[in-house]
Order: structure tokens, then sequence, then C-alpha cells
């Protein structure tokens, strides 16, 4: 499939000398959820604000539906609609205005059933004559997406949708966006929060000081760079590891009831048979095994460090 | 030219102006009623007339010029740096349009507003005094130019400011000192020679000459003179607008 976004040696450099992106790359399929995960400061926004029209890139170039985002910005950013991460709104107009405001603004024709329908979508539409500032900061961030989604735009960009939300609102959110994603609108969400990239994405990319380290399938990537943990609960506590056993380096709960064995999911070789028998043979028993798989917080984590070395 | 989107902005802009009507409209009726009072009335008793106009019907048009460039200016640099200040301006950014379209909107309703006020002020004056135009034709140009030109005057204002003090600055320092020393409550014939001829160097003098020449068929300037300094002054606003959309300064970084 073609990409909808098409991001190529994208580059900014501030007048201050600061580089907020060193030449992206990156490509975004229809319809797809690609969450961009990285710390604050990493070039989460500037990304966004470059490709929407806000921010003017050093160098490198951005299409949108293949169109050019500068010298056919028209075009491209018909296309796109954005959610900023700060509540940016008028306080004293009504949302139903506001909407068709943003609809007006991106050059379609008037359109009540059109905003009705989009106040609906985001269960706004007993708000819609009500003024802004009376509204709730949830629904303020709906107003927000409704606004971004009144010109019926392909592509949507969330901008940390769920920062400095409680977590009811934040499994709110998500199901927007996986409803909004079955109305086959193609997101890209950025976010520092780990659980919420991995529970609605289905590709994440990892960015980082202006770097895209890493765009993958969401499964993949915890598949191919998961490391997991077999804990083995012991019938009776040890003091300590025994030599015969160091190569595995174990890890000793403090109680001394369970030993923790990381391995490798890539590896040809798990080693867990191995490691059991040797346990055995250590005259270690076993009472119980578990294994978990690690996640996408380690994988980022171990990630952002291997670049920092 | 998107021209749904600089209707959006219109609409938008002129919604908060009907949004708040009694304030946008009851201010400048009252201080210019205080001015007739106070002017027309008290001081204009001792002053006869003004080249043949009585002093109270004299200082209409420099009246409603007077509030006709404050309430341009004020109201499209408040219009652009709202935005600006609670954030909204991302949305104006990310849309498809360009610099043209986004100050057609701001100053179209700017303008609007101060036309509005321009014509309560002048329908204020009727039951005041008696006053004739004679070029009816060239008050309403005038009148409209005016308009234009300080909206786009606010709009640069706007984007200029920082803060609110800067948004009040301008037209605090500049614009109130030129206008009332632009010829608005006397003729600029009244003053000593030296002061005449540093008068000329005020913009202010052309345009309330030329509109009041509208009224009452004299003016301290000759009209075309006044005409090319407004056609000047629409001109140069509009190349600054330019270059500020085309570098981004103050808006696009």
């Amino acid at each position: 499939m073609p990409a909808i976004v098409s991001v190529k040696k994208l580059r900014k450099a501030y007048d201050t000398g600061f580089v907020a992106l060193k030449g992206i790359d990156l490509d975004i399929e229809e319809g797809e959820i690609l969450a961009l995960l990285g710390p604050n400061g990493a070039g989460k926004t500037t990304l966004i604000s470059t490709i929407c029209g806000i921010t003017v890139p050093t160098s490198g170039s951005v299409t949108v539906g293949g169109h050019d985002t500068i010298r056919d910005y028209r075009a491209a950013r018909s296309l796109i609609g954005l959610v900023p991460q700060e509540i940016n709104l008028e306080p004293f107009e009504k949302v139903e205005n506001s909407v068709a405001f943003s609809r007006g603004l991106f050059g379609k024709p008037k359109d009540p059933a059109k905003v009705a329908e989009i106040l609906k979508l985001l269960s706004l539409d007993d708000k819609a004559g009500s003024k802004i500032k009376e509204l709730s900061g949830g629904m303020k961030r709906r107003v927000l997406i409704a606004k971004a989604l009144a010109h019926e735009p392909r592509v949507l960009f969330l901008d940390e949708p769920t920062a400095g939300v409680d977590v009811e609102l934040r499994k709110d959110m998500w199901n927007v966006v996986a409803d909004l994603k079955s109305h086959g609108v193609t997101i890209i969400l950025t976010t520092h929060y780990i659980e919420e990239a991995e529970a609605i994405a289905d590709r994440v990319g990892i960015i980082s000081k202006g770097e895209i380290l890493r765009v993958q399938d969401k499964t993949e990537m915890m598949n191919q760079m998961g490391r997991k943990e077999l804990r083995v609960d012991l019938t009776q506590p040890v003091d300590a590891i025994p030599d015969a056993l160091s190569d595995y380096k174990l890890a000793l709960s403090p109680d001394g009831r369970a030993v923790t064995y990381t391995y490798d999911t890539r590896a040809d070789r798990t080693g867990i048979r191995r490691m059991l028998n040797d346990l055995d043979a250590a005259g270690l028993q076993m009472a119980d095994l578990a294994t978990q798989q690690s996640s996408l917080e380690e994988i980022f984590t171990s990630l952002v460090k291997e670049q920092q070395t | 030219m998107n021209w749904t989107a600089i209707r959006a902005i219109y609409a938008f802009e002129m919604a908060r102006f009907f949004r708040t009507i009694t304030q946008s409209l009851v201010s400048p009726v009252l201080s210019t009623s205080l001015y007739f009072v106070v002017f027309g009335t008290a001081i204009g008793s001792r002053i006869e007339s003004v080249e043949g106009v009585s002093y109270g019907a004299f200082i209409v048009p420099g009246l409603i010029m007077l509030s006709v460039m404050t309430q341009a200016t004020s109201n499209a640099s408040f219009g652009i740096y709202f935005p600006k200040f609670i954030g909204t301006i991302y949305e104006l950014l990310s849309a498809p349009v360009n610099f043209l379209e986004i100050t057609l909107g701001y100053v179209g309703a700017a303008a609007t507003k101060a036309l509005f006020i321009g014509v309560i002020i002048f329908v204020t004056a009727f039951f005041f005094v008696d006053i004739q135009v004679q070029h009816p034709v060239a008050m309403v140009a005038f009148l409209l130019m005016t308009c234009v030109s300080f909206a786009l005057l606010g709009f640069i204002i706007g984007i200029w400011a920082g803060n609110f003090e800067q948004l009040q600055l301008i037209p605090l320092l500049i614009i109130t000192p030129l206008v009332f020393l632009g010829g608005s409550f006397y003729s600029v014939t009244m003053l000593p020679p030296v002061w005449q001829t540093i008068t000329m160097f005020n913009p202010v003098v052309y345009l309330i000459s030329g509109f009041r020449w509208a009224f009452f068929g004299t003016a301290d300037v000759p009209v075309a003179l006044s005409l090319a300094a407004i056609a000047f002054f629409m001109v140069a606003c509009m190349t600054a607008i330019w270059w500020i959309f085309r570098t981004g300064w103050r808006i696009r970084q």
C-alpha cells in the first residue's frame, strides 16, 4: 500500500542552533494507527508541527496523499487534521460554532448535519450549544478532536492526546481513536506513555533526540526485541545460587524462594531446558513456573540507552 | 482563493462583535455625545464658526475619524493577537489558507466593525448639530479606506505584540496623539505658521482634511494629496503584512 504520509530527510534546526529533527525518514500507511513514542523533548511535536505546516523545515520534504506540504500546501493540508497538545480553544464560543468555523477554515462548505454527525461521534451532541468554557477538560479535548475532524481529513495527528488525563478518560480516548480508525482515518499519535502505544497502536515509532530509532509493527517489535523472564518458584528457600548455575545469571528473590532467568526470544536456543536440568542437578526443586514478556517500556529504554552510548 | 475560509474567519470575528454588541456600540456613542456636549456646546458656543461652518458641525468629521481609527486598530490588533494569546493560532497556520486570505478575513471584520461605529456616530451627530454632506461618494470612500488602512495597521500591531501592554502601546502612544493633533477639533489654518509646517508631517492631517472636505467642501490640504496619502499608507501596511507572512515573523517558526 502506498504511504499516505511520506517524510524524507526532514531536518529542523532552530536559530538558537538547536537541532530538533536530524533527518527524519518516515512512511505512514493509510488506515493505520502509528504511535510516535519518545521522551519529552525528543522532537515529536516538532515533527508533527512540521508536517502540518506550523513549523517550517530547514531541509527535507513531506508529502501527504502525494502532495508536497510546501509547494502544494492547500491540497496537502486539506487532508490533515491536527489535535494539538495544549487545550487551545476560544472559551466564549459555542461548541458547534467552533467546529463549524474549523470546517469553513479548511474550505469546506457549511454543513450543519455533518457537524452534528461529528459531535455525535465524539459524544458531544448534547453539548453542541454549550460555551466551551463550561466544559470539563475531557470534553474540551473532544472538542479539539471534533474541530480537527470537521473538514473530514484522511489523516489525523493527535499530539499527546492523553497527557494529564485521568485513567478513565484515557481509556475513553482510546475508544474514540479505535472508532475513528474504523471510519478509515489514518491516525498518528505522539505519546510518552508506553502503555498507550501498547494499547492502541498498529505500529510504533521510537523517537529520541530528533532521530527515529526504529519503526515497526508493535507485536513484531515486542517479539523481536522482547526479552522474556522465566520465574521458578522453589520448594525450599536457598541462601545463594549454587556456583554450578552461575552461567545463567539467575536473580534470586530476597526471600530466597524464587529465581528469575532472563532469556532472549530471538536467540536460537533459549537455554530454558538446560537451565532447568542444571537447576535440578544442583538440588533445587521447583514448585512452579511462570514466564513474562517484557514491556515496550523496557524495549524503549534499552533502545534509547543504546543511542546514548 | 479560499473564499469559504475568508468567510469563516470574517463570520467568526463578527460573531465576537455581536456577542458584545452593547459594549461595542454604547461606549462610542456615549463618548461622542460627551464630545458634542463639551466641545460642541460648551466651547463651541464661544467659537462662532470655522471656515464658515458652525464649530459643532465642524468637529463631526474629526470625531468620526477619531473613533474609526482607534476602533479599527484595536479591533484588528485584538482579533489576531487573541488567537496567538490563547493558542488557537495553530489552526490558522495548519489550514489550507494563505496570508491574503487570513488578512482579508481579520482585516475585513475589523474594518466592518469600525465602519459600524463610524456610521453610529454619524447618526448620533444628527441629534446634536446640522450636518450637510457635499460629496457623499467621497465621504464613503474616505471612511472605507480609513477603516481598512487602520485595520491593516492594527493587524500588524497584533502580530507584533508579545503581551497585552504592547497591544495597547502603539494605539495609546502614537495613534491617539496623532489623531488629536491631526486637526480633529480645529483647522490647521488656525495654527501659527511654524506649527502649520510641523503638522504637515502628521499623516492623519491628510485623512481628516480629506474627510472634512467631503462634508463641507473645504480642506486644509489638496484632496488629491489626501487620497495619495491614504493609498500610500494602505500599500505600506499591505507590504508589511506580506513580508510578515512570507518570513513567518513572530508567527511561524
